[in-house]
């Protein structure tokens, strides 16, 4: 594996691991399986990619993405909350909806932004590799990410909403508004979901409306892996680890593009990659019977 | 040592990496990415190891082929990208316009030849028609859509409504679209649009149209031609002509298609592979179009679907499907 393309399973884990804390807060925190997620990282691709291409500084249409995913969220959150259908059902309602939404918002089916200035190119600092410069800034941006949560979670309205999802009746009898946290909950996870998106637009190349395809199944890979290497009750620890197991899969990726000496095909990339994760995923348990063998 | 100065030296023992790996790669070596296997651009990528083969590049003779598809997932796309670009190939070919530009994101450097990509200037790969003066050239699959209406007039030449039925989020075919609705009343025609965003809506999405159009014509939309069984079914039933614009449509049921070969175009995207091979700069080549379009013909579907068609039309074809 060369250093460009580790550089690169870098970048693209770290944008991703956006999308795995928000699915930590949904499917684990809130206790909310939600697919929103599928629509909302285009819509945050999109809405980033359209406002760029029409000259708008490029911070500004990144914080514009996270604003109009998050309120994607607030729509699932307020389907299942206020009209009383099934989060599940919720969630792949407006997920569908997405699909038009995003087309509409972008006009086309793609946007490039291969020649439009964008966050990495504003920061990146002289003297570095634009695929050295681009991981850096979203380690930055990732670790502020999840530091913010961590905080968060910590206050009074954090701890609220932990208890909606984990016992909702008792947080009700506490006097907690859990409607209310829900779709707070629902609106921080699709913002992370959306900035994901628009990070993911502006280093390659471009937002297509193809690009949702299959993000909760990553987010939630990630959100997996990460608990399974690095288990804890800890929340600070836990957003960790669900950082560490989405720049982990996209490693288990860039492996499997490299796995053709072994004679594998371009079309087992994705066979390989699902062995390789489920091998992440019973280290620990070998690791635990070797353990008890021993004892 | 501050941190800062760690990075670059990272930065530079990187380069320094790639470009001994450059160096000892006495060998020829070609990087093929596409977005998604598809018998289209499946014939491309073959196409372009024909040609590689026909100029006298084969991995007999130690070039290093590499081929990578992105299962339709579009960091995937990305991720082949960097691999790609740390492999430091000679050139890298990118098939379809999802995989295009994630390769031109990723290097600014490497020669980069693109293919099947519709309309190259508005997906950015390059500034214009002519010569970029970059790393990137390519060709284009865009047809002369002048000529496809001639031949929808061809065969149906009383029709005034006709009908497309397309996959809204696919950039090749929207811009099908764009251009026929402008292009269609210019012959006394008007098109009837029917939204297909899922192979599984193309039955559907053909049955809206029945009873509003005189003829469906499709472009070279991947969810259609996936699909076409379904669209000839309503086609046959309804008796209404429909028209393609891939050539392998044809066999399938259409009663005729103006195409492009798709395995020529390899032929011709490995062509500019090949003048890249031999020491020209892809900045000085302008992008390119289809060079060969062929004209398929099947006179029984024709008959099913209500129309004869004409005994010169029928002459100008380079295959007739029986």
């Amino acid at each position: 594996m060369s250093v460009y393309s580790m550089w690169g399973a870098l970048e693209i884990g770290l944008i991703f691991s956006l999308v795995a804390l928000g699915v930590l807060i949904s499917f684990r925190i809130l206790n909310f399986p939600d697919l929103t997620v599928d629509g909302s990282f285009p819509l945050g691709g999109a809405t980033a990619a359209i406002l760029i291409h029409h000259g708008s500084d490029p911070f500004l249409a990144t914080g514009a993405a996270a604003l109009a995913a998050g309120f994607a969220g607030v729509v699932t959150g307020w389907l299942n909350v206020s009209l009383k259908i099934m989060d599940l059902l919720a969630s792949i309602l407006v997920m569908i909806a997405l699909y038009s939404i995003n087309l509409r918002v972008m006009d086309a089916p793609n946007i490039p932004l291969i020649m439009e200035p964008t966050v990495f190119t504003v920061l990146q600092p002289a003297g570095l590799e634009d695929y050295v410069a681009r991981p850096l800034i979203l380690l930055l941006i990732v670790l502020a990410a999840k530091w913010l949560l961590d905080w968060f979670f910590a206050t009074q309205i954090g701890l609220a909403m932990r208890s909606t999802g984990s016992n909702p009746r008792m947080a009700r009898a506490q006097g907690i508004h859990t409607g209310r946290m829900v779709l707070l909950g629902m609106a921080i996870s699709n913002a992370l979901c959306g900035l994901a998106g628009a990070f993911f637009a502006q280093s390659q190349g471009g937002a297509d409306i193809s690009m949702g395809i299959g993000t909760i199944v990553i987010g939630l890979a990630a959100v997996i892996i990460g608990e399974s290497i690095l288990p804890s009750r800890r929340l600070v620890v836990i957003t960790l680890a669900v950082v560490l197991g989405a720049v982990l899969y996209r490693f288990f990726v860039a492996l499997a593009l490299n796995a053709d000496f072994i004679g594998l095909k371009a079309q087992d990339l994705n066979l390989i990659t699902a062995v390789l994760v489920t091998v992440a995923l019973v280290i620990p348990l070998v690791k635990q019977r070797l353990q008890k063998k021993r004892a | 040592m501050n941190l800062s100065s760690v990075l670059r030296q990272l930065a530079t023992a990187s380069a320094l990496a790639s470009l001994m790996l450059a160096a000892s790669a006495q060998a020829q070596s070609v990087a093929v990415t596409s977005i998604v296997e598809h018998p289209a651009l499946d014939s491309v990528k073959e196409g372009v190891h024909q040609a590689l083969k026909e100029a006298g590049y084969t991995e007999a003779k130690g070039l290093k082929w590499q081929y990578q598809t992105a299962q339709g997932n579009t960091a995937i796309a990305a991720q082949i990208a960097r691999k790609f670009v740390g492999d430091h190939p000679d050139v890298i070919v990118a098939i379809a316009t999802p995989s295009a530009q994630a390769v031109v994101a990723a290097t600014k450097s490497i020669p980069v030849v693109y293919s099947a990509v519709t309309d190259p200037v508005a997906a950015q790969l390059v500034p214009s028609w002519e010569a970029s003066g970059t790393n990137v050239t390519g060709v284009s699959d865009a047809l002369a859509l002048e000529k496809q209406v001639e031949l929808i007039r061809q065969i149906v030449p009383d029709a005034k409504k006709v009908g497309m039925v397309y996959n809204p989020g696919e950039a090749n075919s929207v811009v099908v679209v764009k251009q026929m609705r402008e292009l269609l009343p210019q012959s006394g025609m008007t098109l009837v649009e029917a939204s297909a965003a899922r192979t599984v809506d193309v039955g559907a999405a053909a049955r809206s149209l029945v009873g509003k159009v005189d003829a469906i014509y499709t472009s070279t939309d991947n969810n259609v031609v996936s699909a076409f069984e379904s669209l000839v079914k309503v086609a046959d039933s309804a008796k209404i002509p429909l028209i393609a614009s891939d050539t392998d449509s044809v066999k399938r049921g259409a009663i005729a298609a103006l195409g492009v070969n798709y395995h020529d175009l390899g032929l011709q995207t490995g062509q500019l592979v090949v003048r890249i091979l031999k020491g020209e700069k892809p900045g000085d080549m302008a992008s390119e179009t289809s060079s060969r379009v062929e004209l398929f013909v099947n006179p029984a579907a024709a008959e099913k679907q209500g129309v004869t068609l004409s005994e010169d039309l029928i002459k100008t074809a380079a295959q007739v499907i029986q």
